[in-house]
């Protein structure tokens, strides 16, 4: 599809939610210097090192300003990367965020004839689960919800994603469902790994896929290319034992037997000393892997990080 | 030095294998790390190999036919029967690939789907490259090139009483699909003493209370069927056979070749039982 215009000198006009955040600056960097691109910042929080020529809206998703910089018509691509996470939050107002601004965003995309969307999910949707295979192909059911209450928002955010890529189809769509994503981040994975010493389950060593927050951004800038459209897998340089990444960190371990990891791990949420609900335990007690191989024949992606690397980089400073 | 330090390679194995070379000479697409996508690791499988050589040779003391109709490379799928309430049976199979032809070959047997909840032996059957039973694992590690085992006769061989011993049970059709789809030939395999190392009668109301398939009991100590009696295993490795077909036919279809197989199996058992002189030597 044709549908984005290719003028040659006009950069094209792309908007970021959730620019503020760490993954977001580390998306910002990789896209500001290339001058196909103008980017343009929608984030409720202050774009701490903002660069000078980037413009940043600091409203509310849900807002008429946010409409507003969709108006005009001339936004050639959304990425939406705003989704909150935050476990503490309470769930309605998770829901609203996550689920009401999305659908809101969706709407403005197709309202204004935003020709491309792309929006960030996660490899998490699918679920981590004792009879899983041991890659999932994005064909796969989005269980993580069935065990996973916190997971609902964010399995309802890729359902409505796919819906308005078969809703929209003039707009071309793009839904990213990387591996745990780790390098400075602030998110589940990277929190867990920068703990010290780190608690596993005893008895068990699941398979992981991790993959470098630049090779995230790498991805995120294949999908913007035009006539990419569709749901992609994103998978890093390949797969190790969780113990694994534990070793290469250097980490010490507490081993829980799991019929007690439950009671001691909800305990410590409620006391305030985790920032991991209970549910989340399954993600290191069975394999939740993808099959990143569409991605690499059409999109062109390949993970540039070796697994060293990507592993090195949650203990790496954050350059802002 | 202790037994840790043999497991660990400090000479070589007690069965006079050489099986430092023989992990070597295996074909394992590791990274970095030295695991593959599924987990396996090559310096696990040493360790475990060492002991299960052992018993291989001196506990079952195993003996092989038809070794020349192990493929030295590419796909393949054993097919074998399936008793003995633990799966010893998959472990013989396993040992006898790895130390009997000249090009050692890694066999990979589909585990429950129950067995990823256990505690050490989820992690430790991935690193010995066992896999958990989906069609999904069986057909990427097939176009891989590798070599899968399947019991088809699944739970209800493992746990047939000792009454049922050397009758085959109703063969699954996955197999049969998965070696149409990915034109896998199928070694058959008939394993003779595993279906007398647990004598073993199912207590069904107790299966039934505790809501397991089985409860196997046997006349001796402990009486559940933990420690397998010193059998001994014969093992027949038929000629391979190829089936065309469509991979999505009916049911009646894929019966017909599925049945093809386990006919061959039957034979092959009951050869086996004509040639032996004794359970346990």
């Amino acid at each position: 599809m044709s549908s984005g215009e290719p003028t040659a000198a006009e950069p094209r006009k792309v908007v970021i939610t959730g620019i503020a955040g760490r993954l977001g600056r580390v998306v910002a960097r990789r896209l500001h210097h290339d001058p196909r691109f103008r980017l343009v910042g929608l984030d409720r929080r202050p774009f701490v090192g903002k660069p000078k020529d980037l413009d940043h809206y600091q409203v509310d998703l849900r807002s008429k300003k946010a409409r507003d910089i969709f108006r005009a018509g001339d936004v050639a691509a959304l990425i939406h990367l705003g989704v909150m996470h935050d476990p503490r939050a309470t769930p309605a107002e998770l829901y609203s965020w996550n689920v009401g601004g999305t659908s809101r965003l969706l709407e403005y995309a197709q309202a204004y004839g935003v020709p491309k969307v792309v929006l960030l999910s996660s490899a998490n949707v699918y679920g981590p689960r004792p009879d899983n295979p041991q890659f999932l192909t994005e064909e796969a059911p989005l269980l993580a919800a069935q065990r996973f209450p916190q997971m609902r928002d964010l399995v309802e955010i890729d359902h409505l994603a796919s819906t308005f890529f078969w809703k929209a189809r003039a707009i071309e769509t793009v839904i990213l469902r990387p591996v745990h994503i780790l390098g400075t981040v602030h998110n589940a994975p990277s929190n867990y790994l920068r703990l010290d010493p780190i608690p596993t389950l005893l008895g068990f060593d699941p398979m992981v896929q991790v993959i470098h927050e630049q090779d995230v951004a790498q991805a995120i800038a294949a999908a913007l290319a035009p006539g990419a459209r569709g749901i992609y897998n994103i998978v890093g340089p390949g797969e190790v034992p969780l113990s694994v990444l534990l070793a290469e960190l250097g980490r010490r371990v507490i081993r829980i037997p799991h019929p007690l990891a439950r009671g001691l791990w909800s305990a410590a949420f409620r006391l305030g000393l985790s920032g991991y609900p209970v549910a989340e335990l399954d993600f290191i007690r069975y394999v939740c892997m993808v099959d990143g191989s569409r991605a690499e024949h059409e999109l062109g992606f390949r993970a540039r990080h070796s697994l060293r690397e990507t592993i090195r980089a949650v203990d790496e400073p954050a350059d802002l | 030095m202790g037994v840790a330090d043999w497991l660990r390679g400090g000479r070589s194995s007690a069965s006079g294998d050489d099986i430092e070379g023989r992990s070597r000479a295996l074909v394992v697409r590791q990274n970095e790390y030295g695991y593959d996508a599924f987990g396996l690791s090559r310096d696990h499988l040493r360790t475990a190999a060492r002991l299960a050589s052992w018993l291989y040779r001196y506990y079952f003391r195993a003996e092989a036919h038809g070794i020349e109709n192990i493929p030295a490379s590419g796909r393949v799928l054993f097919i074998s029967n399936h008793s003995g309430q633990l799966p010893y049976d998959g472990l013989v199979i396993g040992m006898s690939v790895f130390l009997e032809p000249p090009q050692p070959r890694l066999v990979r047997s589909m585990v429950e789907h129950f067995v990823p909840t256990v505690p050490f032996v989820s992690y430790l059957l991935s690193r010995w490259g066992q896999i958990t039973g989906t069609p999904e694992n069986c057909r990427r590690l097939l176009n891989d090139d590798e070599a899968i085992l399947v019991f088809p006769e699944g739970a209800r061989g493992i746990s047939k009483p000792f009454s049922k011993r050397y009758q085959l049970a109703d063969f699954g059709l996955g197999f049969m699909r998965l070696a149409l789809e990915t034109g896998t030939p199928i070694v058959p395999v008939a394993v003779i003493g595993a279906e007398e190392q647990a004598p073993a009668i199912n207590l069904r109301s107790l299966a039934k209370l505790l809501g397991s398939p089985s409860f196997p009991i046997v006349p001796y100590p402990p009486f559940v069927p933990l420690v397998p009696l010193p059998v001994k295993y014969r093992l027949y490795f038929g000629e391979p056979m190829t089936f065309t077909g469509d991979a999505d036919d009916d049911d009646e279809v894929l019966d017909e070749k599925a049945r093809a197989v386990k006919h061959r199996i039957q034979s092959m058992i009951h050869l086996g039982l004509r040639e032996r002189k004794h359970v346990f030597w």
